[in-house]
């Protein structure tokens, strides 16, 4: 074969230096993931290898910390289950008022100027540092004592604030994708603009919705900042949204500064026991999407 | 392009289609020798004419933002026939098709101006809700657009639901639909699966039975068979010779045999323009205009 290929000027083979300089990017691209994976990595393994001794301790999962230096720390089942009902309040209020906006400005906002405004806008709120919302809902909700001091709704709210433009911002990309021609064909049949949003546009999107949602849920869940000024930290388990609640981070965030062994590893117990609850949350998130292929 | 045989001169005499906006109510000239030139089948649709509706555009402007895409054009739809419109693209024939049931001005941007009447109701006027012109003016789109999330089914009925229509027996309309569009044999037996699942031309048949599932007085079809292939062409078109019993058909399209295959009067447009709207085998044997005779022998476009 190389006799005829040296032969034809017209299909050269390529030259050495294109071969060079391909493997040359080849490398690089692959040392750069490389470097990338390795804190990831590590991240994964120290909280295994830290977290899992806290973990089996026993009753990490069924008591209350007890607040004892000395003796037995007790567990984080109120944070927990804390950490489950504020976030869950804090979507409650997210997503259903983050895809309202979004059907606003994919449906019926388009190119206005105030629909224009309103995507601005979110696109600050979504680079605002978490505590800043969690120090908005202090001074506005906390100081004023408005419903008690420290409560967990407050705590939602302001994973609501952060939550907000995250799902705002993914389920208008997921709307935008649903094609015009379905929109158009229920106008055609004369159906009203509304229920096309609500019977044809929504549904369509549901898949793409849901894990945009998720994922938004996925990032209150870790925050911690937002909530040491709203929700604090208690140690016995409450399920009254109305008092103060404990919570996975805030957890973290007191113990893993303890001069106590039990208590530091009980915080990379309480690390991994998040982490895990979020990759669940991921997980149903991309089997969701999965499902969306079908169209 | 050959003169067709059949075509006798005296046909050639009769009043051709006029556009002129004076011309009276269009299913009183219904011709029936227009008819006995169709085929047996089509013969017997001919003693229903006068079921059908008609619609008479008169003098109508659209635009796009600044761009004015239709040009002051009159033209008729008579009842329980097929229009067809031909033309290059960008010369607005599909944005007349979607003035017609006012589909125009959800584009951003669009207006349209003037006198659009169905019957004698000018769908355009003052009061007139523009959800129930399209109820009654349903269209067929260029690609086949099932709703994904929904069934067969579902997809038939999704017209009747989503209007919350009540008294109607879903099963039977359903049917009547599918039977209506030809689809009925090869779907009876999965109709609970997936709109979606079916072959492009099947997609087509099935949007066709969600339009008609309504019960609309006129059909709109926005080149329905460009995304096809010549079978799935061939069964819509005869689909459309079938529906042209029942309702009136306005159909715009790039392949102009296919507008001789299924109009009985086709309109050449042009920029803008509607340049000449006359019986099919006039326009395409002895066209009354130079650019109407470029177009339909191949000089361009």
């Amino acid at each position: 074969m190389s006799s005829t290929s040296s032969a034809s000027l017209l299909l050269a083979p390529v030259s050495g230096r294109r071969r060079t300089t391909d493997r040359l990017m080849r490398g690089i691209l692959l040392a750069g993931t490389v470097i990338a994976l390795i804190p990831l990595v590590l991240v994964v393994y120290y909280l295994f290898s830290r977290g899992l001794k806290g973990m089996t301790a026993s009753g990490f999962f069924t008591t209350d910390p007890t607040g004892n230096f000395l003796g037995n720390p007790g567990g984080v089942k109120s944070a927990i289950l804390g950490t489950l009902e504020i976030v869950a309040l804090a979507a409650v209020i997210a997503i259903p008022v983050g895809i309202g906006v979004a059907l606003y400005l994919v449906e019926f906002g388009k190119k206005t100027i105030f629909a224009q405004f309103v995507r601005y806008f979110i696109d600050v709120m979504t680079g605002v540092p978490s505590i800043v919302f969690g120090l908005f809902i202090y001074i506005t909700l906390v100081t004023t004592k408005i419903g008690g001091s420290f409560t967990g709704w407050k705590g939602s709210l302001a994973l609501a604030l952060l939550m907000l433009p995250v799902v705002t911002r993914s389920a208008e990309v997921v709307l935008i994708l649903v094609p015009e021609s379905l929109r158009e064909a229920a106008l055609a049949l004369g159906v009203p603009r509304w229920k096309v949003t609500m019977k044809i546009v929504l549904p369509t999107a549901l898949p793409g919705l849901i894990t945009g949602s998720l994922l938004a849920v996925a990032r209150g869940m870790g925050e911690t900042a937002p909530l040491l000024f709203t929700s604090a930290t208690v140690f016995g388990t409450t399920y009254n949204l109305g008092d103060r609640m404990n919570s996975l981070p805030a957890q973290i965030f007191a113990d893993i500064s303890q001069p106590k062994d039990d208590i530091v590893n009980r915080a990379w117990a309480s690390a991994l026991t998040l982490v895990l609850l979020i990759l669940a949350i991921t997980l149903i998130a991309r089997l969701a999407a999965r499902r969306s292929r079908v169209s | 392009m050959s003169p067709d045989p059949a075509f006798t001169p005296e046909q050639q005499q009769e009043q051709p289609m006029s556009a002129t906006p004076s011309d009276g109510p269009a299913d009183v000239r219904v011709s029936p020798t227009a008819a006995a030139t169709r085929s047996a089948s089509d013969a017997a649709a001919a003693e229903q004419v006068g079921s059908g509706h008609s619609m008479s555009v008169k003098d109508v402007d659209a635009y796009y933002g600044e761009t004015h895409a239709i040009r002051g054009v009159s033209i008729e739809y008579r009842a329980n026939e097929v229009t067809a419109m031909i033309g290059p693209s960008g010369c607005g024939k599909s944005t007349l098709l979607r003035c017609l049931n006012r589909m125009h001005e959800e584009i951003p941007g669009a207006r349209a101006r003037g006198q659009i009447l169905l019957d004698d109701t000018d769908i355009y006027g003052p009061g007139v809700d523009v959800v129930s012109v399209r109820r009654a003016i349903g269209m067929v789109f260029q690609k086949p657009n099932p709703f994904p999330t929904m069934s067969i089914f579902d997809n038939v009925a999704a017209g009747l639901k989503l209007n919350g229509v009540k008294g109607v027996d879903m099963k039977e309309r359903v049917e009547k639909s599918l039977r209506g569009a030809g689809l009925w044999d090869e779907v009876k037996d999965r109709l609970s699966s997936p709109g979606v699942g079916l072959s492009g031309g099947q997609q087509q048949r099935l949007c066709i039975a969600r339009t008609i599932a309504v019960e609309p007085r006129i059909v709109l079809m926005d080149e329905p068979c460009s995304a096809l292939d010549p079978i799935a062409t061939l069964k819509v078109e005869d689909l459309i010779h079938e529906l042209k019993r029942d309702y009136t058909i306005v159909i715009v399209t790039h392949n102009m045999q296919q507008a001789a295959r299924v109009a009985d009067t086709t309109a050449f447009f042009l920029l803008g323009d509607m340049v000449e709207h006359t019986k099919t085998e006039d326009i395409f044997s002895n066209p009354q205009d130079s650019r109407t005779e470029e177009y339909v022998t191949g000089k361009f476009g």
